[in-house]
Order: structure tokens, then C-alpha cells, then sequence
């Protein structure tokens, strides 16, 4: 044996060795190096990241506010909505649960296999919804049965309730699911239940009625399983509305509107059951959903009539009732309409979705001839004693134009022209004042404009001028329209708001009054005068007494019968269409034997009291038939109503000092 | 037998008796040794969400097998270990190609032969067998012989054989110990640098052809390697919830039982190959530097041992062991932390299993046993006498 070789080989072992510690000390030092560049230098990278992982930011839904009347009667508040929701990994069979379930509650196959559907997709730890909107007895036999329904757990939702449903709806308006476009990046607009204003009230303060959003995190699991609950912030419920209508009202007049001359009849009357049967199905239709039959006063079923009631404060322009029938069902939106009931709203002739007293577009007819008058006598070319005769008809050129009374009234006052709503007398005065000016003062009593009230949707209507003419169709102004407008005809065009506004601003002494909603819509202090001459607006006052008080008046028999509360109107008959010669002939002149899209618009408007007016109301019943027959009693009884009710209080009427207005009832 | 032989060399020391074998233990190694698995048995602890059960128990009754097991093989005679080097080595072989065999007949990625109580895993033990074999087989050639190239052949076989068997089943991790602890010995033994070089070249080469050969799970574990952020929630999750742990423990952790990431199970196999992870989570950057420092010590005595031991058989054991050690403890670390990619190497001592645990241990028995009989000189061809 080579001893120094062994000696080399000993020597060459003992430095490869050294080698191999000094290689695997330095792979080492290559393991701390990388510890301490992950745990201190990117340590703040991987610490978010790990928060990233362990929390979820769960958003809490803030409690929308209500909306009120002026009275604190809430029209739209929030309930508790019941659900029933399966965490399959607590049952023990899925079935066996479901079953048990179904023998304590009625849930439909449909969604029993909806849910297995569900319980499958999701994970074992995710709640999945049996059934929602339970009554409070459904869920109390649920819960007293819970021992023996494993997995099943009943959660607390809150869903929107519209406590008067159609009667208030075109006020209140409704919620709905926030569709695609209304996304702002808001997080709060993606949570699953969050519903946000669409129309009415609810829409215009959506964001002030919305309030804030609660925050709090959630420790999860990689598989999503909340873990823990952090404690967060609540948010803020969002704020409560309070307006000036007065539900009582509203409610009265609604319905007041929808009877129009005709009766409820039960279900269960002979006669209501054999008058259904007769009716066309549209009626039937319409008759639907209602839970007694209207009758008319020839025995037949008709639908409910449509059209628009607004009633106001004429020293504050405060909206005490804002009706538009039909109305629609504000709760099934939110709790999602079907496409049934869509389909219905939408075929309904009478546009239940349309808010007539803002939105819809009538000719005022009759109600027009105030403003004419009194157009006449601020440009001091009539008086209250200017006196005309009226033959029947008068001719311009080769065209007649025809009173609505044929054989003519004879010769007439103002006062007496209203009250009888003689249409000569108005052709010759519009021709005499000239469009011009029927269009100055039509436009200060706030018609064809905008009145700035807080519901979207608004219509300016339309008061047509030579320019307006000439623009929108090319040809020149015809004296003939003069005098077509001077009975509120051709083109002339107003909403039921804006008739009630030109109503309070003849009543209250010319005092530019603008409508509004809200009770918070701040101390009025300084109404504008609209500098007219108290004298000429006496007159008007007087002549619209005449109507129902005149012993001719063509609202004498809509006449209130309330001692020193006198009601003083006008009436409004509005064509919708031309009577053909050959309906002439055949004798179709009455309206009831018309079809209904062809009947004429029932127009009413009034004040009262008359000796100290405080209220007034526009009343339009659409293809109504006549304005003193139809509309007229509507206004009556709404008026009525308010002497009953008494909204305002027995506060001196004195508004125009400068009462605030948010007060509540 | 073993009286023969000693009895042929007059130089040596007097037999040690068994007591004195004892008393020659390395106490102080076998302390650090149990401190690191006290680590592991809190961490499973930890894992378990602050339980015994059920890994730490279980884990605490096995290392203490694995500790009896350890001081066994020290004290038994080195020389009986150098003869049954080549018989273990032919044991380990023969498992292995049941379980290939096993595999084959139909249970897929099966690594295991399942004796009812353990689970045994022949790939960890040619780890031990690997090192034995090849240790007998230089410590019975001289330098000479080692300069030739076919006496390289045979041992060269010894590792290829049992690396493509592992491979098959298939287990690139304990493939890639098996050549670096192999490649070790043969470092050691003093095989030429230049014949390193050609292999190494050769190797590089073959990668290509080697990786039509891997499975495409292997395939994505390298590519996902490469970049894990590329596909964070399939293949890279991993890795990358493991950085994000690592990172939010930061300096100090986020406190025994605190980790966020473990205990709401965004790590994946916390208990077993993403140990360190949690550790690390847990107790920060010093508890990992602690861990690891104590790992360096462990080896660095390993290496101490290396250097007394007078003998070849004990010197290239010891050596062999304590960088199988090694080998694990860094690669699992390097890959808890995307130096590596995810080949599935468990943290020696702190993962839960039996299996790695006895391999380990059975290792250090074999670095002590190396250090109980450093003064021995052995014969080259024992055979011979």
C-alpha cells in the first residue's frame, strides 16, 4: 500500500470536502438572502396581497328613506321581507329537507327544482333562496319547525311597500332592479337587492333617499367561507321625504276620478255579472284586477275612467292631490314585475304608465276663455260690460265658426259668456286681442311652460304663436286660429298641473304661484305679482261664480252645497274629433254613443272658497264626455272633500305674507 | 465475522465495547436534531388550527421511533454495515421495481408498497442504500482506480438504474437527490473534475430529450416555475400563495397560530411540503433564519464528522447522509419560495410523514455511527480476509 498516496488521496478528501460544506453554506446564504428579500424588502407587496386574500369588503345596504305626506302618513316605507334560504351542507339531504319544507309550506315544483339546481352550482357552504315574500304565519310555522328542517335558515330582506299602491303611484313613482345604464361604478348599485328610484318622487330624490352605504370586512377562506365578521360602519339610512300631498285626499280623489259617473257593483250582483259579460273584452280587461264592477247609469260595464286630478294651494302653490288614473301597482316592481303585467301595462288603451296630470296634453277648451277675457281687458279692449251677440255662429271669410249652442245665446256680458261658455262671444274678443297677446298672458299664468315641479316626466304643452307657426309647420297664422285658440282649441295644449296653476294665479289675485311637491321646499316669501289689475281678475272670479252659481251657469247643477263655500269654475268641453257629416246624419252627435277614443275630454276647473279662495283644482277626465256633466261633480265632491278634511288647517289664509309651507300636519 | 476482520488489523485501537459506543454518541447533534423536530411538532400543532391531532401526535410518536431507530444504526458495528452495503442496495432495487411492477398493473403514480402499518416507500430507502453502496464500493478502490474510467462504470450504473425507476413512477424530486447525493460520492471519492464537466455538458444536452420524457403535470410544475404570476389561480396558485405568505409574515410574523394565509387555507399542503411557508408566515423572517440556521449547524457537524473520520467508508457515509440532508432541506426551502420549481420534497424533520422522517434519521444514525468508529481503519477489500 502506497501510504502517500493514500496521504494525496486523504488530503484531496478533505479539501473537496471543505468545498462541498463551503457550496452548501453559500446555497444557504442564497435561501436567507431570498427569505429576507420576500419578508423585508417586498414584505408590504405580499402583506396587502395577504389582506386581499383574507378579507372581502361586504357592503350593507343603507334603509331608504320613506316617502310622507304632509300629514306623516308614510306612502312608501320598507318591510321586512321574509325568505327561506338552504345551506345544503348543514341538511342532511338536500330532498329530505325540501320535502319537509313543502309539507309545512306550499313552494312550487318549478322552484323546488330551481333550488336543487342552485344547490348544486354553489358551493355547500352558500345559502340558496327557496322562497321569498312570506307572510308572517308562513314563517312562523317555518321557524316552529326549524328543529327538524336542517339547513334551513330564514333571513330578514327589506323590500319597498307603496301602502297605497295605484292611488299614489304617479306621485311616489316606484323602485325597480338598477339596470346596465344607470350603473355609475357605485358598488353599492351592483349589490343583488339594491333597487333605485325610476319615476315619481323616487326618482327625483333617489340620491338624497338613498343615503350611505355600510361598510364592513369579512374574513374568507380561499374557498370564499366567511369566517369572521368585522365589526363596520352602518351607514346612514338615507334621508326621509316629506310632501305636500295630502293621502286622504289623493285617495278620495283617485277614486273619485275613476267612478266618474257611473257605480261600483260587487262581484257577486247579478246585474254587474251579466253587464261583464256583455262587455268588450278590453273592458274586461281593464275590470280585471278590480274587486267590484263599474256600472254606468245605462247599466253597462265600462272601464274605469282615466285622466288627471290636481288639486293646490293657491297661496303657495302646495299640491295637495296629484291623481293620474289609471294608476299601476308600484310593489311588483319592486319585487320585479312579470311579463305578464308588463305586457298589460303596455297594452292598456288607457296608459296606466303615463302621469296625465303632468305628462298629459289636453286642449283646455273652455278653461282657456278666462285667459282670453282677460287678455281682452288688460289691453283695454273689453270690459266686463262689453256686450256681443251671439247668433249661433260666426262667419270669416267662407268659414263658419259654430257656438256650441246652435240657435245662439243672444246678446251677452263677459259674465254671462262665461257662464254660458259662449264661443261666439270668445271669437270675437280672441279677434279682437289678437294672438300676440292671448299668448303674453297665457304664458304668465304659467301655461306652455315648464313648471319645475319635482316629478320627472313634465310637459310643457303648447301655446301657439305666428313664430311658433311658422317653424313647426312653414305657413303663415290665420285669423281663423285666433279665434279657435280663443276657445281653447286647435293647437292650444295644457296639462292638468298647469290648469290648476292658471287656476290659483286667477284666484289668488295674480300672484305668480309655481307648484310644488315637496313640504322641505322652503319658506316662500316673495311670491312675484303678476301685476294685473285687480279689478279685470274680480271680474274673471265673478264670471267663473256664475258658472256653477248663474241661474244659466253650465256647472249649475255641479254646484257645492256648503253654506258661505261656494265653489266658482269653468267647464271644458274638448273635440278630440271632428263629428263627420255622415255621424251627422245618421244622428251620432251624443257621446256616449261614440266610441270612447273618440268621445271628448271632461275638463274642470275651480276654486273655492269663493268669498276667500284657498284651493284650487283641475279636473280632466279623458273622452269623458261633457266638462259640466262629468267633470264637474268630480271637482264638487274633491271639494267637499277638502272643506271636510281641512289640509291646510284654520290658519288665516293670509299666504301671501308668506307662510312656510314644509310645515307637516 | 466481525472479529476476524478486527483481528487482521493490529494498528487499531482495542474494540470498543457497546457502552463505550454509547457514551461516543453525539448527544449535542441528536439535541439540535430534536430541537428541530420540537419546531416541526409546533408547527403541525399550528397547521392543525392549535390541535395535537391529528398530525402532531402522530408525528411526535414516529420521531421518537425514527430517534430509537437512529441510535440503533450508530451503534452497530461500521463493518457490519460496509458488508451489507451491496445487500441493502439489491433490496432497495428490488422494491423499487415492485413498485414499479405494482404501478404498472394499474394504480397510476403509485409510490409506495403498503405493509398495513407503514407505508413503505422504496425510493427513500436507495437514498440510504444509494450512499451505502456506492461508499463501499470507493472505499474499496484505490485513487488509481478511481482515475479509470471503467471502474466508474459500475457505480455510475448503481445510480442510473434506481433514477430512471423513480422517474417512471414518476418523482423528480427524489430523481434529483438520488443524482446529486450519488453525484456526491463520486465528488468525494475523488473522481476527476473534468469527467464532472463532461456529464454536466451532457446532461445540459439531453434536457431536450428529457423533457419529451416528463409528464404534463411536470411540464406546467416547470413552466409555472418559470412564471408563476402567469396563471395565478390554475397552476401558479401555489407558488404564489405561498410567496404572499411568506411575505405578509414579514420581520417578526404575524404570531404562533396568526397565519392568515395558512389558517384559512389559501397555502395548499401546509402540513407537509409548505411547512416552511407557515413557519415563515408565523414567526417572520427570524423564526425561517432560526430554522435554518439550526439546519446549518446539524450539517455543518455532519460535515466536522466528514473531516475526523480516518476511514473512507465512514468519511463518504457521513458526507453522503449528511448532503442527502442537505439536499432536502434546500430544495424544499428554495422551492416554498419559487427559487425551485414545486418538485415535491418535503421539509425534513417539520413535514408530516413517517417516511421521510426514518430516511433522515437513519441518515444521521449513519453520520454518528461514522463518528463512533473515526478511528477505525478499515481494510479495503474486506472480503478478502
Amino acid at each position: 500500500m502506497n501510504r502517500s498516496a493514500d496521504h494525496d488521496n486523504h488530503r484531496m478528501v478533505t479539501r473537496r470536502t471543505l468545498l462541498l460544506g463551503g457550496g452548501q453554506l453559500m446555497l444557504f446564504g442564497a435561501l436567507a438572502s431570498r427569505l429576507y428579500y420576500l419578508q423585508v424588502i417586498e414584505a408590504d407587496k405580499y402583506q396587502l396581497l395577504s389582506e386581499d386574500n383574507q378579507f372581502n369588503l361586504e357592503l350593507l345596504p343603507p334603509i331608504r328613506g320613506r316617502i310622507l305626506d304632509r300629514h306623516g302618513m308614510p306612502l312608501a316605507d320598507n318591510q321586512d321581507n321574509f325568505r327561506v334560504e338552504i345551506v345544503s351542507e348543514q341538511t342532511g339531504n338536500v330532498m329530505t329537507t325540501l320535502n319537509k319544507l313543502q309539507s309545512i309550506i306550499d313552494i312550487p315544483e318549478h322552484e323546488i327544482r330551481r333550488v336543487l339546481r342552485d344547490v348544486k352550482r354553489k358551493r355547500s357552504f352558500v345559502p340558496v333562496t327557496v322562497i321569498e315574500n312570506l307572510g308572517r304565519e308562513e314563517i312562523s310555522r317555518v321557524a316552529a319547525n326549524t328543529p327538524y328542517l336542517p339547513g334551513i335558515k330564514i333571513e330578514v330582506g327589506r323590500s319597498r311597500r307603496y301602502s297605497f299602491g295605484t292611488e299614489a303611484v304617479h306621485v311616489t313613482g316606484y323602485v325597480a332592479a338598477v339596470s346596465e345604464s344607470e350603473l355609475t361604478g357605485d358598488p353599492i348599485l351592483e349589490l343583488p337587492d339594491f333597487r333605485i328610484g325610476k319615476s315619481g318622487i323616487e326618482k327625483t330624490y333617489d340620491l338624497p333617499m338613498r343615503g350611505n352605504a355600510g361598510q364592513r370586512q369579512v374574513e374568507v377562506n380561499a374557498l370564499g367561507r366567511i369566517i369572521r365578521k368585522m365589526p363596520g360602519n352602518q351607514g346612514e339610512p338615507g334621508a326621509d321625504i316629506t310632501l305636500t300631498i295630502d293621502m286622504r285626499l289623493q285617495k278620495f280623489a283617485h277614486n273619485r276620478l275613476e267612478r266618474g259617473e257611473g257605480r261600483w257593483l260587487s262581484r257577486d250582483n247579478r246585474q254587474a255579472q251579466e253587464a261583464l259579460e256583455k262587455a268588450s273584452p278590453s273592458i274586461r280587461n281593464q275590470l280585471q284586477n278590480r274587486p267590484k264592477i263599474l256600472i254606468n247609469q245605462k247599466g253597462q260595464a265600462v272601464a274605469p275612467e282615466s285622466g288627471g286630478v290636481v288639486v293646490m294651494d293657491i297661496h303657495t302653490g302646495a299640491v295637495l292631490s296629484l291623481v293620474s288614473a289609471p294608476g299601476f301597482d308600484p310593489n311588483k316592481f319592486s319585487n320585479g314585475l312579470s311579463a305578464n303585467d308588463w305586457e298589460g301595462l303596455l297594452s292598456n288603451p288607457r296608459t296606466p304608465l303615463n302621469n296625465k296630470s303632468i305628462a298629459g296634453q289636453y286642449s283646455p277648451g273652455s278653461t282657456f276663455k278666462m285667459i282670453v277675457c282677460l287678455a281682452a281687458m288688460e289691453a283695454g279692449l273689453a270690459t266686463a260690460n262689453t256686450r256681443i251677440s251671439c247668433t249661433g255662429h260666426v262667419d270669416v271669410g267662407d268659414t263658419r265658426f259654430h257656438c256650441w249652442h246652435r240657435i245662439g245665446h243672444g246678446e251677452l256680458d263677459m259674465i254671462g259668456a262665461i257662464e254660458q261658455s259662449c264661443d261666439v262671444y270668445l271669437y270675437e274678443i280672441a279677434k279682437k286681442v289678437g294672438i300676440d297677446r292671448i299668448n303674453a298672458m297665457a304664458h304668465r299664468f304659467g301655461l306652455g311652460e315648464i313648471s319645475g315641479i319635482d316629478l320627472s316626466g313634465e310637459r310643457r304643452g303648447l301655446i301657439p304663436s305666428r313664430e311658433w307657426k311658422l317653424a313647426t309647420l312653414g305657413t303663415r297664422w290665420q285669423v281663423g286660429e285666433t279665434m279657435n285658440t280663443g276657445i281653447g282649441q286647435g293647437f292650444v295644449l295644457a296639462t292638468p298641473l298647469q290648469l290648476a296653476t292658471m287656476t290659483a294665479r286667477l284666484a289668488n289675485g295674480g300672484l305668480a304661484i309655481n307648484p310644488h311637491i315637496i313640504a322641505a321646499h322652503g319658506v316662500i316669501n316673495d311670491i312675484p305679482n303678476m301685476g294685473l289689475n285687480a279689478a279685470n281678475l274680480a271680474v274673471i272670479r265673478k264670471s267663473m261664480r256664475a258658472v256653477t252659481m248663474g241661474a244659466r251657469g253650465t256647472a249649475r247643477k255641479a254646484a257645492l252645497k256648503i253654506p258661505d263655500w261656494e265653489m266658482a269654475g269653468k267647464t271644458g268641453t274638448v273635440q278630440v274629433r271632428r263629428i263627420s257629416l255622415a255621424e251627422r246624419k245618421a244622428g251620432i252627435t251624443k257621446n256616449a254613443d261614440r266610441r270612447w277614443r273618440d268621445r271628448d275630454h271632461a275638463l274642470f276647473v275651480a276654486f273655492a272658497p269663493y268669498d276667500a279662495p284657498r284651493y284650487a283644482i283641475a279636473v280632466v277626465v279623458e273622452h269623458g264626455g261633457s266638462g259640466s256633466s262629468v267633470a264637474a261633480p268630480i271637482a264638487r265632491d274633491v271639494i267637499a272633500e277638502l272643506h271636510r278634511l281641512n289640509p291646510l288647517g284654520n290658519r288665516d289664509q293670509a299666504g301671501r305674507a308668506g307662510l312656510p309651507t314644509g310645515r307637516k300636519g | 465475522m466481525a472479529r476476524n476482520i478486527w483481528q487482521d488489523n493490529s494498528l487499531n485501537p482495542p474494540e470498543l465495547t457497546l457502552a463505550q459506543r454509547i457514551l461516543q454518541i453525539n448527544w449535542l447533534l441528536l439535541i439540535l436534531v430534536s430541537l428541530i423536530a420540537l419546531i416541526g411538532l409546533a408547527m403541525l400543532y399550528s397547521a392543525a388550527n392549535g390541535s395535537w391531532s391529528p398530525w402532531a401526535v402522530r408525528q411526535a410518536i414516529r420521531f421518537a421511533m425514527a430517534l430509537a431507530l437512529c441510535i440503533a444504526v450508530a451503534i452497530v458495528d461500521i463493518r457490519f454495515w460496509l458488508r451489507w452495503a451491496y445487500l441493502s442496495y439489491a433490496i432497495s432495487m428490488t422494491l423499487l421495481i415492485g413498485v414499479e411492477v405494482m404501478g404498472e398493473i394499474g394504480m397510476g403514480a403509485q409510490r409506495w408498497i403498503d405493509l398495513g402499518l407503514i407505508r413503505l416507500q422504496p425510493s427513500e430507502l436507495m437514498k440510504i442504500s444509494l450512499v451505502l453502496a456506492l461508499a463501499r464500493y470507493f472505499h474499496g478502490r484505490t485513487y488509481d482506480e478511481i482515475g479509470q474510467i471503467r471502474f466508474l462504470l459500475m457505480p455510475f450504473l448503481a445510480i442510473t438504474a434506481p433514477v430512471i425507476l423513480v422517474l417512471r413512477q414518476p418523482d423528480l424530486g427524489t430523481a434529483l437527490m438520488l443524482v446529486m447525493g450519488g453525484a456526491t460520492i463520486f465528488f468525494l471519492a475523488g473522481v476527476r473534475l473534468w469527467k464532472f464537466g463532461i456529464v454536466g455538458v451532457l446532461s445540459l444536452a439531453s434536457v431536450p430529450i428529457a423533457w419529451q420524457f416528463l409528464r404534463d403535470y411536470q411540464k406546467k410544475r416547470v413552466l409555472t416555475f418559470l412564471d408563476p404570476e402567469s396563471d395565478p389561480l390554475g397552476a401558479g396558485y401555489h407558488i404564489l400563495q405561498s410567496k404572499i405568505a411568506l411575505g405578509s409574515g414579514g420581520t417578526w410574523g404575524k404570531g404562533f397560530l396568526q397565519g392568515s394565509q395558512s389558517h384559512l387555507n389559501f397555502l395548499p399542503e401546509k402540513q407537509t411540503d409548505f411547512i416552511f411557508t407557515m413557519l415563515a408566515e408565523e414567526l417572520g423572517m427570524i423564526g425561517g433564519l432560526a430554522l435554518i440556521g439550526l439546519y446549518m449547524l446539524v450539517i455543518a457537524y455532519g460535515f466536522i464528522i466528514t473531516l475526523r473520520c480516518r476511514n473512507r467508508f465512514g468519511r463518504l457515509n457521513a458526507c453522503g447522509m449528511t448532503t442527502s440532508l442537505f439536499l432536502y432541506v434546500f430544495i424544499n426551502i428554495a422551492m416554498v419560495m419559487g427559487l425551485l420549481p414545486v418538485v415535491g420534497v418535503p421539509l425534513p424533520l417539520i413535514s408530516y410523514g413517517g417516511t421521510v422522517m426514518l430516511t433522515v434519521m437513519i441518515g444521521l444514525g449513519f453520520v454518528i455511527n461514522a463518528y463512533i468508529h473515526r478511528d477505525l481503519e478499515i481494510p479495503r477489500r474486506t472480503d478478502e480476509t
